[in-house]
């Protein structure tokens, strides 16, 4: 199943999964040793992440660590740009406008 | 001498909030005016090759602002704007939306909450916006729309326009 992304990390447990794993990849077990939920409950949280692609898997001898698909988190950041480029725009065209309001004053 | 522009935007996505700081070089009369009066507005809220167009506004507690973004092409999407505070040149609040022409929201786009305070700085107005959504998972919704509709419809036309200048 495809999940949204943003769906994904609006859960304070999930955010904070993405948080530990943008520092260093970590087994399951590590990641569940920072939290209060159940082991069980982290798992559930993991299998969501992953089934947007946020994060993947990678076997190391005998464990298994997860790491953040990078890519997939620059989609937030991306729009994020867009934004800020959509005002950045907005009011440089309101720069000229006061410009032209202030000479019409004189 | 002209004075540098300050432009600051972050992202607090733990309350999922955006904050803005922009420095305009006029004196607060001026800036408050282009902010509220529909004449004005429509020179420049929307991004270049669109345009913005008033059909009606009445800037006051309640009141409301209804325009159309109109694309180059003629195509048009209209916008509501609820206001909710306004406090004479100091600051004022409202709630965005999409709606048709006859002003009936539509649920196309989460609403966001707009909050802008204008400070003066004697011959220059520093405006601090804050954007937030009620609902919380509304800045994920909104990112996850990829802004396609609404403020970033034009902007690849945009840049084209802007690089041909």
């Amino acid at each position: 199943m495809r999940r949204d992304i943003f769906q994904a990390i609006a859960d304070p447990t999930r955010r904070g999964i993405v948080m530990l794993l943008a520092a260093h990849n970590m087994t399951p077990n590590a990641i569940a040793a920072h939290f209060d939920s159940s082991r069980q409950a982290v798992s559930k949280h993991i299998k969501i992440l992953m089934e947007c692609d946020l994060l993947h898997q990678q076997q190391q001898g005998r464990e298994i660590y997860y790491h953040l698909n990078a890519k997939k988190m620059q989609e937030v950041e991306k729009w994020l740009e867009q934004f800020k480029s959509l005002l950045a725009k907005r009011f440089n065209q309101l720069d000229e406008v006061l410009t032209q309001l202030k000479s019409n004053e004189k | 001498m002209k004075k540098s522009i300050l432009f600051n935007f972050t992202v607090d996505k733990q309350n999922k909030k955006i904050k803005v700081e922009r420095s305009f070089n006029a004196p607060l009369d001026l800036v408050w005016k282009a902010w509220t009066e529909s004449e004005v507005l429509d020179q420049w809220w929307a991004p270049k090759p669109w345009r913005a167009e008033t059909k009606s506004m009445d800037f006051k507690e309640g009141g409301q602002w209804h325009y159309a973004m109109i694309g180059p092409d003629g195509e048009k999407q209209w916008c509501l704007h609820d206001f909710k505070s306004v406090e004479s040149k100091k600051s004022f609040s409202g709630l965005d939306a999409f709606c048709d022409k006859h002003a009936n929201i539509n649920n196309t786009k989460p609403r966001a909450f707009w909050n802008n305070v204008f400070n003066d700085h004697s011959n220059s107005t520093i405006v601090n916006i804050e954007i937030s959504f009620d609902e919380p998972e509304n800045l994920e919704t909104i990112i996850a729309m990829g802004f396609k509709e609404g403020f970033a419809m034009g902007l690849e036309n945009l840049d084209h326009y802007l690089s041909s200048h």
